[in-house]
C-alpha cells in the first residue's frame, strides 16, 4: 500500500486522536441502527394496548437520553476524580468562570429538555384522547374492592379482594372507562396496560383503553386506601369480540337482571353495602 | 439592600406570570389563588427593602470596598439566656395536646404561652435582663 | 497586617452570661446561643435518623418475604408512615435548616448571632415537642397515624381514621410547621442584615445562598401546609366538609394544599445540601467553586419553577393541567444539571483530596444524578401513568434523598471539627461511606426494576407476585448495609470523642467560619478578616492565588501585600 507523505507529527497525532473519537461514537451507534428494533427494553414491557406501547417507545426514548447524558456526567466525574486526584500540595489553578462552557451547558439542556417535552406531547394526547366507543365500563372502587357495570346491559361484577373480580372487554375495541370511587382514593393500574388512574371520590375519570391482545391481566389497587390495601386485586379479562357478546348476553335472565337493577340503584357511595361489609381474612398469617 | 429587593421582586413577578399563565389555562382556582398569594408575599418585603434602598445609603455590608472599622458599632441586643423560649414551647406544646387530649389542656397551655409573652416582652424591654 | 482589624460589631453583651451564666442541663434549655441550639438540633435530628432509620429496617424485613409476618397490615401501615414523617418532617429538614444552618449560617457571613437568638430557641422548642407529640401517637389507642405520610383526604377523616394518633400526627406537624417558619425568618433576616462589612451578597458562600433560597421556600411552603392541616382538623373534629364529598366538600383540594407545599419542600430538603455540597467540594478540590453566580442563578430558578410544579404528583388524579406541570417540572432539570457540572467544572484540574467528606460529596453526586435522571421521566406524564404509586417512584425518591443524607454525612464530617474542636476517625468514615454508598445502590436499584415490573408502593404483602421475592431481598440487604453504616458513625463518635483535636482551619478552607477559633467563642470571632471576595479565609492564607475568570491567567509574581488596603 503506498504510504502518503507523512504530515507532521502533531497533525497525526491529532488525525489519530480524531479517528478514533469517530470509531467510539459511531460504534454504538452503527450496532443500534443494526439491531433494528431490537433497542434494549430498559426494564420495561410494551405492554398489550395502543396506548402501553407509545409509552414504552416513549419510555426507550427517555431511557436512551438519560444513559447517555448519565454515562457523560459520570464519565466526567472518574475522569476528574482519577485524572486529577490529590498528588501534591500545589495549589492549581484557580479558574473559577469560563461563559462559553456554562451557556452550553445551560442552552443545550433546555433544547433536550423541548425535545422530551414534545415527545411527551404526542403520547399524551394520545393516550388522553376519549374516541367514540360503544362499549363502556363504569368502574367503582370501594374499601376494598371492585364494581365493574357496564351502562345498558345487565352485566355487573363486583367483589372484594380475594374474590379476584374480573373485569371483561372486547379486544381491538375501544373501550371507555368511567372510573370512580364510593369512600377513599384508590388507584386503577393495571401492569400489563402501562397505565394508573386514580379513582377519587365525587369524580368521574374517564379514560379509553384499547386492548390488542387477549388474555387475562392483573391489576391492582396502587393508592394507599386502609387495612387492606395490599390485597385489593382484580383482573382484566381480554376477550375475543364474539365471546365478549356472549358474556354480556349471559346476563339476560331475570335474576341477573334484578341483580343489576339493585346494583345501579345504589348510589355510589352505598356501594359498600351491596357486598359483605368487612372482609375476613385467615390465610395470610396477619391479623 | 438593592440586591436583596431585586431578588424577592424577581421571585414575586415570575410568580404573578406563572399565575397568570396558569389561572387562564387550567381554570383551577386552589393553585391560581396560592401562587398569587405567593406573588403578594414577595412583594410585601421586596417592596420594603426597594422602598429603603432607594431612601439610605449603601451599608458596609453593601459596599465592596467596606472596611471592619466601617461597621463598627452596635447592632442589637443579644441575650445571652432566656427561659421564655422554653416556656412559650412548652405552653405551644399543651395548646397542641389539648386539639388531641382535650379542652383542658388548654389551661397550662395558654396560661404557659401568656406568661411567656409578658415575661420575654419585659425581657426585652429591660434589655435582656431578668 | 492590615487586614486583622477588631470584631466587625460591639455587641451589647448583657453581662457576659456565657462565663456566669447557667450550667448543666439548665444551660441548655436557656441558651440563645446558636451554636448550643444548632448542637442541640443536630443530636436531635440524628436520633430522629435513628429512629426512622429503624421503621425502614422493619419495613424492609416485613417485605423480603412475600408473606411477610412481621407485622401485621395495621402496624406496617403505621411504620410506613411514620418512617415517611420522621425522616422528612423531623429528620431532613430539622438538620439542613435547624442544625447545620444554624450553626454556620452566622459564622460564614460573620455575624455573632441569629437575628433573633430567642426566637431561634423557641424554634428548637417547637420542634422537639413536635418529635415527641408525633412520635407518641405510638403509645395511644389505635396506634400512630396510618394514611401515608400525604395523609390523603378522605382517608385522614375522622370516619376512615378514627383514634389519637391522626390528630398526635397533625398536632407534630403544626408544631414543627412553626418551628420552620420561625427558622425561615430568622435565617432571612440574619442573611439580609447581620453580614459583616464587605460581605455584599454575591461574596456570600453558596451554603449561605442556599439556606437564603431554602428560607424564602419556607415561608413560601409552609403556611399553606398549616393552613391545610387547620382544614383536615376542622373536618376531622368541627364538623366541616372541606374534603369530604359528601358535605359538598373537594378531596383533591387536600392533594393541591399538600403538594403546593410539598413540593417546594423537596427543594427545601435538597437545596442545603447543594449548599453543604459546594462547600465541600471546592475546598477538597482546592479551587474555587465554578460558575459561582450561575450556581446562585441556578439555585434562584430552582427556587422559582418549584413553586408551578406541585401537580406533578397529582398527573393520575385526571384533574389537573399536564402540560404545564409537565414542562414547569422538566426544566427544572436545567437548573439542577448546571448545579452538577459546576460541581464537575470544580474539580476539573484541581488537586482532588479523597477526605470523607469528599467521598461523601462524591457519592452525593452519582447517587443524586440517578435520583434526578429517574426524576424526568417522571416529570413526563404518560411515563408517570406507567410508575405512578409503583416501587419505581420510591426508588427515584429514595436516590434523590439517600444522596442528601450522603451529603449531610460529608457536611457532618466537614463542620463537625469546627462545631466541636475536634475531627472523627477517617478510616472509620471512610469505612461508613462504603457501608452507606453501596447499601444505597443495593437498596434502590432492585427498587426501580420491581417498580417497572409493577410492585406497587405501600404493600404490606405479595403473595399474588412470589417472583418479587429475590429483588426485595437484595434491597432488604442493602438497607442492613445502610444500617451498619449509622452504627459505623456512632461507634466513630465514641471513638474518637475529644481525641483528635482539629485546630482552626483542618481543611485550608475558604470562608469564614475558618477563621474563627474551633469551637468558636461566643458571638463567633475575636476578630475579622477584610472581605474583597467570596473566599476571605483563602485570599488570606493564600494571597496571589485569586479566583480567574475564562481566558485570565495566574499573575506569578505573588505579591503578599496584595490585599487591597482599607
Amino acid at each position: 500500500m503506498q504510504t502518503p507523505a507523512l504530515p507532521p507529527q502533531g497533525a497525526t497525532e491529532r488525525a489519530r486522536r480524531w479517528r478514533r473519537l469517530r470509531r467510539a461514537v459511531a460504534l454504538p451507534l452503527a450496532a443500534l441502527a443494526l439491531s433494528g428494533c431490537t433497542i434494549p427494553s430498559f426494564g420495561a414491557s410494551p405492554g398489550v394496548t395502543s396506548s402501553s406501547k407509545s409509552v414504552f417507545h416513549l419510555w426507550q426514548g427517555f431511557s436512551i437520553g438519560a444513559v447517555i447524558i448519565g454515562g457523560l456526567v459520570v464519565g466526567l466525574m472518574l475522569w476528574s476524580i482519577i485524572r486529577y486526584r490529590r498528588k501534591s500540595d500545589r495549589i492549581p489553578e484557580q479558574s473559577q468562570y469560563h461563559l462559553p462552557l456554562e451557556m452550553i451547558y445551560t442552552v443545550v439542556p433546555i433544547l433536550i429538555v423541548f425535545g422530551l417535552f414534545a415527545a411527551t406531547l404526542v403520547v399524551e394526547n394520545k393516550e388522553v384522547a376519549n374516541p367514540k366507543t360503544s362499549v363502556i365500563v363504569d368502574v367503582n372502587a370501594f374499601q376494598w374492592g371492585w364494581k365493574f357495570t357496564y351502562p345498558g346491559t345487565n352485566a355487573l361484577v363486583y367483589g372484594q379482594t380475594t374474590q379476584n373480580p374480573v373485569m371483561e372487554i372486547p379486544v381491538n375495541t375501544n373501550v371507555r372507562i368511567s372510573l370512580t370511587s364510593s369512600d377513599v382514593v384508590h388507584g386503577f393500574y393495571v401492569k400489563a396496560f402501562n397505565f394508573s388512574r386514580y379513582a377519587l371520590p365525587g369524580v368521574d375519570n374517564i379514560f379509553t383503553l384499547r386492548a390488542q391482545n387477549t388474555g387475562t391481566f392483573f391489576g391492582q389497587c396502587t393508592q394507599l386506601c386502609g387495612l387492606y390495601h395490599s390485597l385489593m386485586w382484580f383482573r382484566v379479562k381480554v376477550v375475543s369480540q364474539s365471546e365478549y357478546a356472549n358474556w354480556i348476553a349471559s346476563f339476560n335472565n331475570p335474576a341477573a337482571e334484578a341483580a343489576a337493577k339493585a346494583a345501579n340503584k345504589t348510589t355510589n357511595q352505598q356501594t359498600s353495602s351491596i357486598v359483605p361489609s368487612k372482609p375476613a381474612y385467615t390465610n395470610f398469617g396477619v391479623n | 439592600m438593592k440586591v436583596e429587593a431585586k431578588i424577592l421582586i424577581g421571585l414575586g413577578v415570575f410568580f404573578g406570570l406563572m399565575c397568570l399563565v396558569y389561572w387562564n389555562w387550567s381554570l383551577e382556582n386552589a393553585g391560581g389563588v396560592m401562587m398569587f398569594a405567593a406573588m403578594l408575599l414577595c412583594f410585601l418585603p421586596g417592596g420594603y427593602y426597594y422602598w429603603w434602598s432607594r431612601r439610605m445609603k449603601a451599608r458596609p455590608e453593601d459596599d465592596p470596598n467596606a472596611t471592619q472599622a466601617g461597621g463598627a458599632g452596635v447592632v442589637g441586643a443579644f441575650p445571652g439566656t432566656s427561659i421564655w423560649p422554653f416556656t412559650l414551647g412548652m405552653g405551644s406544646f399543651f395548646v397542641v395536646l389539648a386539639l388531641v387530649f382535650g379542652i383542658w389542656f388548654l389551661v397550662p397551655g395558654l396560661g404557659l404561652v401568656i406568661w411567656a409573652m409578658l415575661g420575654g416582652t419585659a425581657e426585652g424591654r429591660r434589655g435582656g435582663k431578668v | 497586617m492590615t487586614d486583622l482589624l477588631k470584631p466587625p460589631v460591639h455587641v451589647e453583651d448583657h453581662g457576659h452570661e456565657e462565663h456566669h451564666g447557667p450550667t448543666g442541663i439548665l444551660k441548655w434549655i436557656t441558651t440563645t446561643d446558636h451554636k448550643v441550639i444548632g448542637l442541640s438540633y443536630t443530636i436531635t435530628a440524628v436520633i430522629m435518623l435513628v429512629i426512622g432509620g429503624m421503621f425502614a429496617e422493619i419495613i424492609r424485613a416485613q417485605l423480603a418475604t412475600p408473606n411477610g409476618t412481621l407485622v401485621s397490615l395495621a402496624q406496617y401501615n403505621e411504620l410506613f408512615t411514620m418512617h415517611g414523617s420522621v425522616m422528612i418532617y423531623l429528620f431532613a429538614g430539622p438538620f439542613a435548616f435547624g442544625a447545620l444552618a444554624n450553626i454556620i449560617v452566622p459564622i460564614q457571613i460573620g455575624a455573632p448571632d441569629m437575628a433573633f437568638p430567642r426566637l431561634n430557641a423557641l424554634s428548637y422548642w417547637l420542634y422537639l415537642t413536635g418529635a415527641i407529640t408525633m412520635l407518641s401517637g405510638f403509645f395511644v389507642t389505635g396506634g400512630a397515624a396510618n394514611f401515608g405520610w400525604v395523609a390523603y383526604a378522605p382517608l385522614s377523616n375522622s370516619l376512615n381514621t378514627p383514634g389519637a394518633g391522626a390528630d398526635l400526627w397533625i398536632g407534630g406537624l403544626l408544631l414543627t410547621g412553626f418551628s420552620a417558619i420561625f427558622t425561615g425568618v430568622n435565617l432571612c433576616a440574619t442573611i439580609f442584615y447581620l453580614r459583616a462589612p464587605g460581605m455584599t451578597m454575591f461574596r456570600m458562600p453558596i451554603f449561605t445562598w442556599n439556606m437564603l433560597v431554602t428560607s424564602i421556600l419556607i415561608l413560601l411552603a409552609f403556611p399553606v401546609l398549616t393552613a391545610g392541616l387547620i382544614m383536615l382538623y376542622a373536618d376531622r373534629h368541627f364538623g366541616t366538609h372541606i374534603f369530604s364529598v359528601a358535605g359538598g366538600g373537594v378531596p383533591v383540594l387536600w392533594q393541591h394544599l399538600f403538594w403546593f407545599w410539598g413540593h417546594p419542600e423537596v427543594y427545601i430538603l435538597a437545596l442545603p445540601f447543594f449548599g453543604m455540597v459546594t462547600e465541600i467540594i471546592p475546598v477538597f478540590s482546592r479551587k474555587p467553586v465554578f460558575g459561582y453566580k450561575g450556581m446562585i442563578f441556578a439555585t434562584l430558578s430552582i427556587a422559582a419553577l418549584s413553586l408551578g410544579v406541585w401537580a406533578h404528583h397529582m398527573f393520575t388524579t385526571g384533574v389537573v393541567l399536564l402540560p404545564f406541570f409537565s414542562i414547569m417540572s422538566l426544566l427544572i432539570a436545567v437548573p439542577t444539571g448546571i448545579k452538577i457540572f459546576n460541581w464537575i467544572g470544580t474539580m476539573w484540574r484541581g488537586e482532588v483530596w479523597f477526605s470523607t467528606a469528599m467521598l461523601m460529596s462524591l457519592g452525593f453526586l452519582f447517587t443524586f444524578l440517578i435520583g434526578g435522571l429517574t426524576g424526568i421521566y417522571l416529570a413526563s406524564p404518560p411515563l408517570d401513568f406507567f410508575t405512578h404509586d409503583t416501587y419505581f417512584v420510591v426508588a427515584h425518591f429514595h436516590s434523590v434523598v439517600m444522596a442528601l443524607v450522603l451529603a449531610g454525612m460529608g457536611g457532618l464530617f466537614y463542620w463537625g471539627p469546627k462545631i466541636t474542636g475536634y475531627l472523627l476517625n477517617e478510616r472509620l468514615g471512610k469505612a461508613q461511606f462504603w457501608f452507606l454508598f453501596i447499601g444505597t445502590q443495593a437498596f434502590t436499584f432492585p427498587l426501580y426494576i420491581l417498580g417497572l415490573q409493577g410492585m406497587p408502593r405501600r404493600m404490606a404483602i405479595y403473595p399474588h407476585d412470589p417472583q418479587w421475592k429475590g429483588l426485595n431481598d437484595l434491597s432488604t440487604v442493602g438497607a442492613v448495609l445502610i444500617g451498619i453504616s449509622t452504627i459505623i458513625f456512632v461507634i466513630n463518635v465514641v471513638v474518637s470523642w475529644k481525641k483528635y483535636p482539629a485546630g482552626d482551619n483542618p481543611w485550608d478552607g475558604h470562608t469564614l467560619e475558618w477563621f474563627t477559633t474551633s469551637p468558636p467563642p461566643h458571638h463567633n470571632f475575636y476578630r475579622l478578616l477584610q472581605i474583597r471576595s467570596e473566599r476571605p479565609t483563602w485570599d488570606y492564607n493564600h494571597p496571589g492565588h485569586r479566583a480567574l475568570a475564562h481566558g485570565q491567567h495566574e499573575a506569578h509574581e505573588e505579591n503578599d501585600s496584595e490585599v487591597p488596603a482599607s
